[in-house]
């Protein structure tokens, strides 16, 4: 039970037994599973905060500022970034961390690239627990960059305390505009690139957006201006992003959330087994292969098929 | 330039103007030029009286607006392009010994390599530096490396070149102070400084400063040297090492002329007169393995140039428009196998870039995939340019290949192509811009990997490598830089350290920083600290902390 | 489950050279090939490439490396990396390294040798067949 080993290492902090570790969960190995329910009282200690946006926004620059920020408060830092892999070949370039050789030697920080390996919603599905390895190996701020993100790449929420949209001036050129879905799941958003011409305007065009937006709130997104190249506004954003958390807490609503992604994980875990534990005894069995000839044939229908398979399986697992 | 005058009078014009003032100045190098057999060969062939509409505009003559067909008049009936190979390796004072021995072959012109830490601004005792110092190029920490290094040669007869880019004002300072010491004035020095900072992001890797800190240095370079070396040449906005990066040579066309407009934009904006810098820039070019396309993108290149000095920036004089360039045939294109095949390739491509007008030239060694060169291949190196220019007669009539269907088609093709990448470039905001987005990079790691595949499958026959092969032995004459010369380096640099006045170079750099923080123009304050003895790295270390260190987005 | 492994590639630069064609090259093969990724950029010290490759855990590393640092840089990575508890990590070279050194770096550790004019699907070939997962 390789992963079961490195849960001693992963709670002391080793950067070798985490990276160990993340990659057991990456490649689903079954004794992922085990090391992080071992881990689980340990976690939900870290703020994690997500960095969004389109691609080539500055991202992954603006995460490397933001660390050297919180290194300078004295606060410890894990990274997740994703990047997305190729349909075609499942590989994938990992090009982020080219951004964070700046705190490559410090100790106190440690980045991790993962690849989406097909997975959509601009996360990777090991991402959530790689980040839930860190938060346990005592990291104070998980930081999780997502994939270059058009509309759909919102999965982010579902990890993050904390989720900071990242613009540009004048897209539209070769970088795509914040998306629709994108936007509504800000918590902060920041117009990177401060140098570069339009981006008071920008700035102005998120607010007027944002006073669109009718439903009562208690936070109003703040839209922060930054230069992630020089560090203008980065210690704005990272106090802002504690006034976020603080705010989280104080409303009840972190404990809320909680609650909800507990339910929202449990429910994806059991899901996730069932459909896994149905699959793996159907698949590649004689009957089942018949019974989807009989439907492709037009003998039987896939809504009674479906109906007796998980009655049987029900039954057998009663059994 | 074209006119609506007929073709005729423009001829007559030519002759009577440009070559009769060239010939008055530098005669050619016979009277008479004939082939082997006895015809004479005259200076230029064009198409006499069926003048075409176009020739007058599109190719004209030598010398003459938009120098299709060469910079000068009479091109290498005068004087053959220079012969410069690119070399450094170890100490001052072995490449001293290796310049010497060039001269002495016949070369007519220095061009410098240094090492790595020296172009990336540490001084040889760098922890940085470890393993790398004299490896790939002269190590040079201050002005008394650079003594060594022209110990003999004197700098009133040579012109030198010196690869060298972000610390380029520092070496550039360092060759005006040893010229000093041998009683020649700076305004009699000849060379160039490559000093192309924009290449150094997408190509060649050997940057120190983030783009704006690097183009100021840039412009104080162009001011001074406006100012003060009218001979020198203030930049080297080079192709070859995007090419060598991978490029097409559509592209390398594009993405040099792109940052030329860069740097003539810049120095526009820091209030420079165009036609008070724009005839000292130069070029550099790449000759690859396509005989025609090679020699069609050097004319064609030099078209474009002139177009965009005279239209985009409303250059008046003539000299503003030439595109002078130099030529090194392509590295990439040299197999570690069979490497005497080597010696064929670069053969043909040397050609290419005389057929295409090229004012110097670096001819690669044939051991290029192996090592530096050692001085046997080197000198085979030599005798290649030597013998084309000597004995083929290739050089006795002017853009011999003009006319040529194919070879026309080729120029107006690369030159259209490439104004359709300055363009894009354009929209994208300037080649600068460009680059931070990372879209030259990767338009030049598409076409990179690209050529690799088409070798690996054989759809590009690479003659030795992928057809042709034979079993080798692997035994090599490398040349080797002896590891004990990096601590012999560090030695001399302790003593130099131990034995300069201390509380000068203090003061020099203090000026130097204070100078760095405000916009006054660096050059002078460098001058003087380079005669202080300060280090090259004493000096980047300043101008580290006052302009902070850049990172690449290396672009995959 | 090992259908969902992956094998995870570091390319990285030691020191100061920067050609970076030939590894941004292979780092595209190797991709192309399946792999996941993680290119460094130029300019990377021994302790900065063992430290990616420990927190990324990757199966393997390769070095790109023509300025000819080979014989100071590689050692010293390799020291590294054994102080760390990389020795699993499959590590291979590539870049203008003469052949006479070719046998002091596989005694230090550096598995094998690329040099120019090597087709990229021996590299791809080699690593899917010496990797340990
Ligand atoms: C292209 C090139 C350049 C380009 C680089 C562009 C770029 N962005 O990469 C430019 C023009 C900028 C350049 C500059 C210099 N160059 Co250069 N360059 C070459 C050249 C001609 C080809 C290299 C190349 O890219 N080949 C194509 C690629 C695909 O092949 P490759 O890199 O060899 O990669 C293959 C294998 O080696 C292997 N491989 C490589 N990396 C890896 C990594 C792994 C993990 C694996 C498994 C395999 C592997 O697989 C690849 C596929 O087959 C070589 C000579 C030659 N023919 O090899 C000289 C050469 C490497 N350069 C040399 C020198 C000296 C320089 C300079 C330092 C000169 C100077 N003093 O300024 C400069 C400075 C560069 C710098 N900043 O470091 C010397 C090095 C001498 C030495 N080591 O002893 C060489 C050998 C030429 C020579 N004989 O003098 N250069
Ligand atoms: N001018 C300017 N450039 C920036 C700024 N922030 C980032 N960049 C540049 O923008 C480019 C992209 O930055 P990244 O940080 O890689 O962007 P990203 O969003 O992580 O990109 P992907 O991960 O590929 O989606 C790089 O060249 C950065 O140097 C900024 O504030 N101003
Ligand atoms: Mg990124």
């Amino acid at each position: 039970m390789p992963a079961i080993k490195l849960v001693k290492g992963v709670l002391k902090g080793n950067r070798r037994d985490l990276a160990r570790l993340i990659t057991l969960i990456e490649n689903e190995h079954s004794s992922a599973a085990t090391a992080l329910s071992m881990l689980y009282k340990h976690t939900g200690n870290a703020h994690i905060v997500g960095v969004t946006g389109p691609p080539g926004s500055g991202k992954s620059t603006l995460v490397t500022r933001i660390t050297a920020e919180y290194r300078k408060r004295s606060k410890t830092i894990g990274i997740v970034c994703v990047d997305p892999s190729s349909p075609f070949t499942g590989g994938a370039l990992l090009g982020d961390r080219i951004r964070m050789q700046e705190h490559s030697l410090d100790k106190d920080v440690y980045v991790r690239s993962m690849s989406t390996r097909g997975h959509l919603g601009g996360l990777a599905r090991a991402t959530s627990d790689a980040v839930r390895a860190i938060d346990a190996s005592g990291k104070d701020i998980v930081i999780v960059e997502t994939v270059g993100a058009g509309q759909s790449e919102v999965q982010v929420v579902e990890v993050a305390h904390t989720v900071i949209v990242a613009d540009v001036p004048g897209a539209g050129d070769d970088i795509q505009a914040i998306k629709a879905g994108i936007m509504e799941i800000a918590d902060i958003f920041v117009v990177n690139k401060a140098d570069y011409p339009g981006a008071d305007r920008k700035v102005i065009e998120i607010n007027a957006m944002l006073d669109l937006d009718s439903r009562e709130r208690s936070w109003r997104p703040p839209v922060l201006l930054t230069n992630a190249l020089t560090g203008e506004g980065i210690p704005e954003l990272v106090d802002t992003i504690g006034a976020h958390m603080s705010y989280l807490q104080e409303t009840g609503l972190l404990k809320q959330k909680g609650l909800q992604r507990s339910r929202d994980e449990l429910e994806q875990i059991m899901e996730y087994k069932l459909t896994n534990e149905l699959f793996t005894r159907l698949r590649g069995t004689p009957e089942y292969e018949q019974a989807i000839k009989k439907i492709a044939g037009r003998n039987d229908d896939p809504y009674s098929v479906a109906e007796r398979l998980i009655a049987d399986f029900l039954i057998s697992v009663r059994e | 330039m074209g006119s609506e005058k007929g073709l005729r009078k423009t001829f007559k014009e030519w002759d009577e103007g440009p070559v009769a003032k060239t010939l008055a100045k530098f005669p050619e190098r016979k009277e008479q030029f004939e082939t082997l057999s006895g015809i004479p060969v005259d200076r230029l062939y064009g198409p006499s009286e069926k003048a075409l509409m176009e020739y007058e505009q599109e190719l004209c003559f030598p010398g003459m607006f938009p120098f299709t067909r060469g910079v000068q008049p009479t091109m290498y009936r005068g004087r053959f392009w220079t012969m410069r190979q690119y070399s450094g390796f170890a100490t001052a004072k072995e490449t001293n010994e290796r310049f010497k021995f060039l001269l002495n072959q016949g070369q007519t012109g220095l061009s410098i390599a240094f090492d790595l830490p020296t172009q990336i601004g540490y001084d040889s005792d760098n922890p940085l530096a470890q393993g790398e110092v004299g490896k790939v190029g002269v190590a040079i920490n201050s002005l008394a490396d650079m003594e060594l290094l022209f110990d003999g040669i004197p700098l009133d007869k040579v012109s030198t070149s010196m690869t060298i880019n972000a610390p380029a004002a520092i070496l550039l300072a360092m060759y005006i102070a040893v010229g000093e010491k041998q009683g020649v004035p700076m305004n009699k020095l000849r060379g160039t400084i490559q000093n192309d900072i924009l290449k150094e992001y997408v190509a060649r890797g050997t940057f120190i400063h983030g783009p704006k800190e690097s183009m100021r240095l840039i412009t104080d370079t162009f001011k001074f040297c406006s100012e003060n070396m009218p001979l020198w040449n203030t930049i080297s906005i080079s192709g070859y090492h995007i090419r060598e990066a991978g490029s097409t040579a559509v592209q390398e066309v594009a993405f040099t002329l792109a940052n030329g407009i860069a740097y003539v934009d810049a120095a526009i904006k820091v209030g420079l007169d165009v036609d008070s810098f724009a005839s000292r820039l130069s070029f550099f070019f790449g000759s690859h393995s396509d005989f025609f396309e090679e020699i069609a993108k050097f004319r064609a290149a030099r078209r474009l140039w002139a177009k965009i000095m005279h239209d985009r920036f409303g250059a008046k004089d003539d000299s503003s428009c030439r595109m002078r360039f130099h030529t090194q045939t392509a590295g990439c294109t040299l197999t570690a196998q069979q490497p005497d095949n080597n010696v064929v390739r670069v053969t043909l491509q040397a050609l290419q870039g005389v057929l295409g007008g090229t004012q110097s030239l670096h001819t690669n060694s044939r051991d290029e995939a192996l090592s530096l060169p050692t001085e046997q291949s080197v000198q085979i190196a030599l005798r290649t340019q030597q013998i084309i220019a000597y004995e083929t007669g290739v050089g006795d009539t002017i853009d011999p290949l003009a006319g040529s269907y194919f070879i026309e088609h080729l120029t107006d093709e690369v030159e259209k192509r490439a104004m359709e990448y300055i363009i894009k470039i354009d929209d994208l905001g300037g080649a600068p811009a460009a680059i931070e987005k990372g879209f030259i990079q990767r338009e030049i790691n598409d076409s990179a990997y690209e050529f690799q595949q088409a070798i690996d499958n054989s759809t590009r026959v690479v003659v030795g490598l992928n057809k042709f092969t034979v079993e080798e032995e692997q035994q090599f004459d490398y040349l080797r830089v002896d590891p004990a010369v990096e601590a012999e380096q560090i030695g001399r640099l302790q003593e130099m350290r131990e034995e300069r006045d201390q509380a000068a170079v203090e003061k020099t750099l203090e000026a130097l920083r204070s100078a760095a923080e405000s916009d006054s123009n660096l050059m002078p304050l460098i001058l003087d600290a380079v005669k202080a003895y300060a280090t090259l790295g004493e000096m980047c270390g300043v101008l580290r902390e006052v302009f902070g260190e850049y990172r690449a987005p290396d672009i995959l | 489950m090992s259908s969902s492994k992956k094998i995870r590639v570091l390319v990285a630069k030691p020191g100061l050279d920067g050609h970076d064609r030939g590894a941004k090259i292979v780092a595209r093969a190797l991709r192309d090939a399946g792999m996941e990724v993680i290119y460094t950029g130029l300019r990377q010290t021994p302790e900065m490439i063992v430290e990616a490759a420990i927190s990324e855990d990757v199966n393997v590393i390769g070095l790109s490396i023509l300025s000819g640092a080979h014989n100071a840089l590689f050692p010293k990575i390799m020291e590294l990396l054994k102080a760390e508890g990389g020795d699993n990590i499959l590590v291979i070279g590539g870049g203008i390294i003469p052949h006479d050194d070719v046998p002091a770096l596989k005694a230090v550790g550096i598995a094998e040798v690329f040099g120019p004019g090597t087709p990229l699907a021996d590299i791809v070939g080699y690593i899917e067949s010496n990797v340990k997962l």
